[in-house]
């Protein structure tokens, strides 16, 4: 059985209590640093974390792009979509073909 | 010139077109995976793309309804409508095997399934823009949940299809060249070596045969110096 985590500010991630994820606010960039890490010991086989944290923890998400969880998904904060997820797309064609294709 | 030091012997030939012959195999297996995890990876990307963008779109609504939400009722209204959530999401992970790459497939479960359950609240006290934040979000899980899946999928094929473009490259413009550079080194020298010896044998079959001569002329001197000597004794005189 494996758990769904949430790592955003706290306006983000509110709503997602309601649906039954576990939910991690976090404020600061170092705040979802711990929880990702901690979160990913603990058995999440997703995490969706927001643009605006994951704009501060490049290093810390590419450590786990490799593994095969959790899978750290980008999910627009309440300020909107800062397009990190879409490039995050470009690059992995990028990386496969040689070239972006689409 | 090869670039490494190799002995010229037959065994090394021997050994090394064995070589040249799997390595040829596994380049051509190699390039046939290649290929083929780029057709899937497409399908995978173009998935995850459409996925983003309705999942981005999605998300966007339920933060507007929810600013709208936190704007009507006071914070701590708010969150205590939200602590403690009626729903429990479980999620089952079983893996799928695309050309040896793992990939994660998820299932999830909703407790229960009655859509109107997602409402951990109840309806007096919030407002009714809360009630469509929930929805929005509620709605747009699914489609959370296959985007999880198709973006890992796609990271992961990624990540083997560049290992595997480096290997094919790498068989194709290195290995499979320098093998057939040494195997033409080798059977040159081996060649060279086979036309060195022939010489030798013709060299001394020559020698021999001028030594054979010159004994046999001396030979013939020497009976032809007998006889005109003997026939000077027995010629009457």
């Amino acid at each position: 059985m494996y758990r769904i985590g949430v790592i955003g500010d706290r306006d983000s991630v509110l709503g997602f209590q309601a649906l039954g994820l576990e939910v991690c606010p976090a404020d600061s960039a170092e705040a979802a640093r711990q929880a990702l890490h901690r979160m990913a010991k603990e058995g999440f086989a997703i995490l969706y974390l927001t643009e605006q944290l994951a704009a501060q923890l490049g290093p810390e998400l590419a450590l786990y792009q490799e593994e095969l969880t959790p899978a750290i998904i980008l999910i627009p904060g309440k300020e909107g979509s800062l397009g990190i997820g879409m490039a995050n797309v470009k690059n992995a064609v990028e990386r496969a073909v040689g070239a972006d294709i689409l | 010139m090869p670039s490494t030091t190799i002995n010229p012997t037959r065994m090394e030939l021997t050994r090394l077109k064995g070589r040249l012959k799997t390595a040829q195999r596994g380049h051509k297996l190699l390039k046939d995976k290649r290929d083929e995890l780029m057709k899937q990876f497409m399908d995978v990307v173009r998935e995850n793309r459409a996925l983003r963008q309705r999942v981005e779109e999605g998300l966007l609504q339920a933060h507007r309804a929810f600013t709208v939400a936190a704007a009507l009722m006071s914070p701590e209204m708010l969150e205590q409508a939200l602590l403690y959530p009626k729903q429990h999401v479980e999620l089952e992970m079983t893996f799928q095997n695309v050309m040896s790459v793992n990939v994660p497939h998820y299932e999830f479960h909703t407790q229960s399934q009655d859509a109107g359950e997602v409402y951990p609240y109840g309806f007096a006290q919030t407002s009714g823009e809360l009630d469509d934040a929930v929805n929005a979000l509620s709605q747009v899980m699914q489609d959370m949940l296959r985007l999880a899946e198709a973006e890992k999928a796609s990271q992961l094929l990624a990540q083997e299809i560049e290992r595997t473009r480096r290997r094919v490259n790498a068989l194709e413009y290195v290995k499979i060249p320098q093998m057939e550079e040494n195997i033409h080194y080798i059977s040159m020298k081996l060649d060279e070596n086979e036309r060195a010896n022939t010489i030798r044998l013709m060299k001394v079959k020559d020698l021999l045969l001028k030594e054979n001569i010159e004994a046999r002329r001396r030979q013939t001197a020497q009976a032809l110096r007998a006889f005109c000597e003997h026939s000077d004794a027995a010629r009457p005189t």
